[in-house]
């Protein structure tokens, strides 16, 4: 690992100011569990690490009427133990307690996992399917994003080199509404997926019919992806096998995966199947809907 | 649980204290290779070659030299040219020196992807490191081979320009630029096969594997101005470790110490040096003592891990369920230098069966991976996937119980092995009785997509050399000393042993493992042999200690040492009724009968000693993923006699949870340029304890007549069956046979996939 200078700023513009200071040679830190990783084996060299954890905004976890706000670098663990996030949002919940073991899930954020930017990323189909914003700070001002447009490529994000991201927020899902997040894995623990989706559904009152839906996958494409075509499908469609399996089969038909040591391309296709129905089902039947669809 | 209780005569065997080294180990305070540490001493960083297969252009290291901090740096240039290439080691076969050398330290060739090429020491880790990292080689690429059927076809790249096939037990011969062969076999098999009503011919291959054990390998040499040269260091064999670094480094043995830390986990994968000779030779330069510890990507690039196998399998039955012929073509990697562990899985693939005409065709194949070493019953997984799958299928084919079928061609004591000599005495026809009346057995499996299965395994004790040492001290304590680095709580159970052979408590025995220069040799701790081996050469030294202790007590009362007897730490004269003397009195009046008791044995014990495994496990696979669910798993494991019955459980619920990893997930992935894409704990994937059930246990205790209490080794055994039965299960599961370990899910979904129109049509 090569020498590096750390600094720890304690207000946003600070920090702000820093990254355009240090420009390319410098890297945020959240949990590390990523970056730590890659300066020990070569990937990464930062000349500069910036700590996030010491910055207000970064550290902040809100939920209010309107909206849950998600700092960059709030744990994992910390979103999980709150009662009323796992209830309101139970497929963060669902991505925030596989990530890792317990140490890792001390220290991993959403915003790490984000801006880390693996198409495997556990946090980020929940998040779009959310329909969660970005916001995004540097010493040139403030922006926002939608939260499926921040990865670009493998571990790549439209995050200029100074930008900072700040926190994500996530609309309150309204009444009949749910949502779930699968992966697989080989293992039942400490592994990287295979295959991911998350489902969100807002059904009517009776929650025999879809109103609207969202689905995104992982782990087989470049980025973690927003499959809006299936959720689309499922507008005004009645609760069934048949609807479910349709969304399955265009999110089957959006990913693009490639062989390597996680997985294959044809077993990838079929996982993502699998899993999106199976989030469905989950979802729907989180939405107290859909009788015929629960699992 | 520990149970005080003396059981079958016996007062300590048979109980479970707790072992001397545990406490320490689970509060951390045990001191493991990477926790030692000398004045001045310096930190070793070796580069690596990131090619498979590729010429030594040239290594400029004088950037590396001129950093400040650096100390030395060696290359292959720095290890001289063997004296002699080939060790004879006897029954054992041959040892290939200078390819151990070159394995440690490329010279003209790197032959795998993490070959070693260049080592630098520094003041500290990071200035290795970067000193490292300034050190320029350039390479000339060559076609690399990946495996076996690679490696044989006929246009394959030859790895070595020559080289000596490796040591087997039987007969050898190179065969093929890149492959040596083996054949056994009885009677005619042409002639079985006729007379078979069933032929089955299937093929099964499995990737390379690692041991997987958790502490890397991390050593600390001195070579000091006088050539003696001390290593503190993790090894299954500080004895084997010695002489072989005597032979690399060219000083005499006798100057070497090999100093044997608490090791955390070896498997077979650490009694072969690696990183030893390169910190010998920094020490040497920088006339300091020099520290070497691998990362866990060294660990999986650079040490030997277990063979992929391409394994063909011709077996014939008659109706009746009768075997009347097999043929085996076993090719089995031997890594970059030749010298797998073949043989032993020719051992193991049918040493259970009578099969009156069979041939086995063994290859030992050169590819570019890392030199293959053992791993807990070497060979033996890979062999029993094939055949028991076949074992399996035949019986299905048949309409036979499982159990029953084995039953009908079961070798029991005294039938001949295909290498012609007889199996030692054990009962194998109980081991398949007390399974097949297990209620595990008779339990109904219900529910869809659920199976069971089994696999039996017979696996044999090496016996050979061990030394112990014992000595009685004033206050009635026991020092007992070994050669046999604990792998697994040796200590303890040799000082059970101990202290029944001598009659008294197991808190008066203290057990260490002796460095090179304080005790005889001994083999490595190997093949299931130390609390069978070792612990038979214990009992001896016990018995010549008692000898001692009687003559003593007759000097005591002036009566022939003959008149003395003994008994449960007692001493008695025979012709003076009610004259007695306790262990510890006895032990208290050494210095006014003649001084220290003490006795030292270098002995030897017979090999070949079998013990027998049958895994039973009911699985459930999910048809739409591919994963595979272990619900219910029980292990039958003949084990002579339990020493230590919670440790003994231990060894077959390890050893289980190994075979589990490799059957349904572990495996070497390599890209096409023969890099390793998974050399980390993350993507390896050995199996979490969320990945394994409860193993449940049946012990059995056929006592082994070549050991006094009847042990027999426990170690390895259990590795062998989960990887046959589970595939078995899988098999009753959801129809489909796994050809290919591991058997992941992405191979589980293709194989349900590819049965799906059959089914429908």
């Amino acid at each position: 690992m090569k020498d590096f200078q750390y600094l720890a700023p304690r207000k946003l513009d600070e920090a702000a100011a820093l990254m355009d200071a240090h420009g390319g040679s410098a890297q945020l830190l959240a949990g590390g569990t990523d970056l730590l990783i890659f300066m020990r084996n070569g990937r990464k060299s930062p000349d500069v690490i910036i700590d996030a954890k010491k910055i207000p905004e970064l550290t902040r976890l809100q939920l209010d009427d309107e909206q849950l706000t998600i700092g960059a670098a709030v744990s994992c663990r910390t979103v999980w133990e709150h009662p009323e996030i796992s209830e309101r949002f139970p497929a963060l919940t669902d991505a925030a307690t596989l990530i890792g073991g317990i140490q890792i899930q001390g220290r991993a954020t959403f915003g790490g996992n984000l801006c880390n930017a693996a198409p495997s990323a556990d946090t980020v189909p929940p998040v779009i399917v959310y329909g969660a914003t970005a916001h995004i700070v540097s010493s040139r001002g403030e922006r926002q994003a939608p939260v499926e447009e921040i990865c670009t490529g493998p571990g790549s994000t439209s995050l200029a080199a100074d930008e900072i991201l700040v926190s994500l927020t996530v609309p309150r899902p309204r009444a009949n509404s749910g949502a779930a997040f699968l992966r697989f894995i080989p293992r039942n623990e400490m592994d990287i997926a295979v295959a991911n989706a998350a489902a969100r559904v807002d059904l009517d009152e009776a929650g025999e019919t879809f109103e609207s839906a969202r689905i995104a996958i992982g782990a087989v494409a470049p980025v973690p992806l927003f499959v809006e075509a299936a959720g689309a499908a499922l507008s005004g469609k009645p609760v069934n096998d048949e609807s479910i399996a349709e969304a399955a089969r265009i999110a089957r038909d959006a990913a693009t995966p490639i062989n390597d040591m996680r997985g294959t391309i044809e077993h990838r296709k079929q996982l993502v199947e699998v899993l999106t129905a199976r989030a469905l089902r989950r979802a729907i039947a989180r939405a107290g809907g859909g009788t015929r669809g629960q699992t | 649980m520990s149970d005080a209780s003396p059981k079958n005569g016996f007062n300590v065997v048979g109980t479970s204290p707790i072992r001397p080294d545990g406490l320490d180990k689970v509060t951390g305070r045990a001191q493991f290779a990477d926790d030692f540490h000398l004045p001045n001493m310096l930190h070793g960083k070796i580069l690596r070659s990131p090619h498979a297969h590729a010429r030594i252009v040239s290594i400029d290291t004088s950037a590396a030299e001129a950093l400040p901090g650096v100390r030395a740096v060696v290359t292959g240039a720095d290890f001289p040219a063997v004296r002699h290439e080939l060790l004879n080691l006897g029954t054992a076969g041959v040892l290939n020196i200078r390819e151990m050398s070159e394995n440690c330290m490329a010279k003209d060739k790197v032959l795998y992807d993490g070959h070693a090429v260049a080592a630098v020491a520094a003041d500290n880790p990071h200035d290795a490191e970067l000193a490292m990292n300034l050190i320029k080689v350039e390479y000339e690429l060559l076609p690399p081979v990946m495996n076996v059927r690679a490696a044989m076809a006929d246009d394959a790249p030859v790895v070595h320009e020559n080289f000596h096939p490796g040591g087997f037990i039987a007969p050898t011969e190179k065969y093929l630029p890149n492959a040596s062969r083996v054949q056994l076999g009885n009677g005619d098999p042409e002639q079985g096969f006729a007379e078979a009503d069933l032929v089955l011919e299937r093929e099964y291959t499995a990737e390379t594997i690692h041991q997987g054990y958790i502490e890397s390998h991390v050593t600390t040499v001195t070579w000091d101005s006088n050539d003696y040269v001390t290593v503190w260091t993790a090894t299954q064999g500080q004895f084997a470790l010695r002489d072989h670094l005597a032979d690399i480094i060219q000083v005499p043995i006798s100057n070497i110490n090999v100093v044997p830390l608490e090791i955390g986990g070896g498997f077979g994968g650490k009694e072969r040096l690696y990183i030893d000779p390169v910190a010998a030779f920094l020490s040497k330069k920088s006339q300091c003592p020099v520290k070497i510890a691998m990362r866990r990507d060294e660990v999986f690039r650079a040490t030997g891990p277990s063979s992929g196998t391409f394994i063909k399998l011709k077996f014939g039955v008659k109706r009746d369920g009768t075997l009347t012929a097999a043929h085996l073509h076993m090719a089995y990697e031997a890594g970059a230098y030749a010298g797998g562990p073949l043989f032993l899985g020719i051992m193991s693939a049918t040493s259970r069966y009578n099969i009156p005409n069979i041939h086995i065709d063994g290859f030992d194949v050169i590819v570019n991976k890392p030199t293959m070493r053992p791993y807990r019953a070497p060979g033996a997984p890979q062999a029993l996937f094939a055949v028991e799958q076949m074992i399996d299928e035949l019986a299905h084919e048949l309409g036979m119980d499982p159990i029953d079928f084995r039953m009908q061609n079961l070798m029991r004591t005294g039938d001949r092995l295909v290498p012609g000599f007889p199996l030692a005495p054990i009962d194998t026809e109980k081991m398949m009785e007390t399974v097949k009346a297990h209620p595990h057995y008779q339990a109904p499996l219900e529910g869809a997509n659920r199976g069971r299965g089994l696999a039996y395994s017979i696996w044999f004790n090496i016996g050979e050399i061990s030394s112990a040492r014992m000595q009685v001290n004033p206050d009635g304590s026991v020092t007992l000393a070994t050669a046999s680095p604990d792998l697994s709580g040796t200590r303890i159970s040799l000082a059970m042993q101990a202290a029944e052979a001598l009659g008294i408590d197991v808190e008066q025995v203290s057990p260490t493992v002796s460095d090179t220069q304080s005790i005889g040799f001994s083999l490595p701790s190997v093949g299931s042999r130390t609390t069978y081996s070792t612990g038979a050469i214990v009992c001896e030294v016990a018995q010549e200690i008692l000898k001692q202790m009687c003559e003593r007590a007759a000097l005591l009362w002036e009566t022939d040492a003959a008149d003395v007897s003994v008994e449960h730490g007692v001493f008695s004269n025979k012709t003076e009724p009610g004259q007695s003397i306790t262990f510890n009195e006895l032990a208290a009046r050494m210095f006014e009968t003649g001084g220290p008791i003490s006795h030292h044995r270098t002995g030897h014990t017979q090999s070949f000693i079998p013990g027998t495994a049958v895994h039973l496990v009911d699985v459930e696979v999910d048809p739409d993923t591919g994963k595979v669910d272990i619900l219910r798993y029980t292990i039958f494991q003949d084990v002579g006699k339990a020493v230590h019955p919670d440790y003994v459980e231990g060894q077959m619920q390890g050893a289980a949870v190994q075979g589990i990893g490799m059957a349904l997930n572990e495996e070497y992935f390599y890209d096409d340029e023969g890099r390793l894409k998974n050399a980390s704990l993350l993507d390896y994937r050995l199996p979490t304890s969320l990945d394994v059930p409860m193993l449940e246990t049946v012990v059995l205790e056929t006592p082994n007549p070549a050991h006094p209490f009847g042990v027999r080794g426990c170690g390895e055994i259990s590795i062998a069956p989960p990887p046959a039965a589970i595939a078995n299960a899988i098999h009753d599961a959801v129809g489909v046979r796994l050809n290919s370990m591991p058997m992941a899910p992405h191979k589980v979904c293709a194989a349900v996939n590819a049965a799906k129109p059959a089914k429908a049509a």
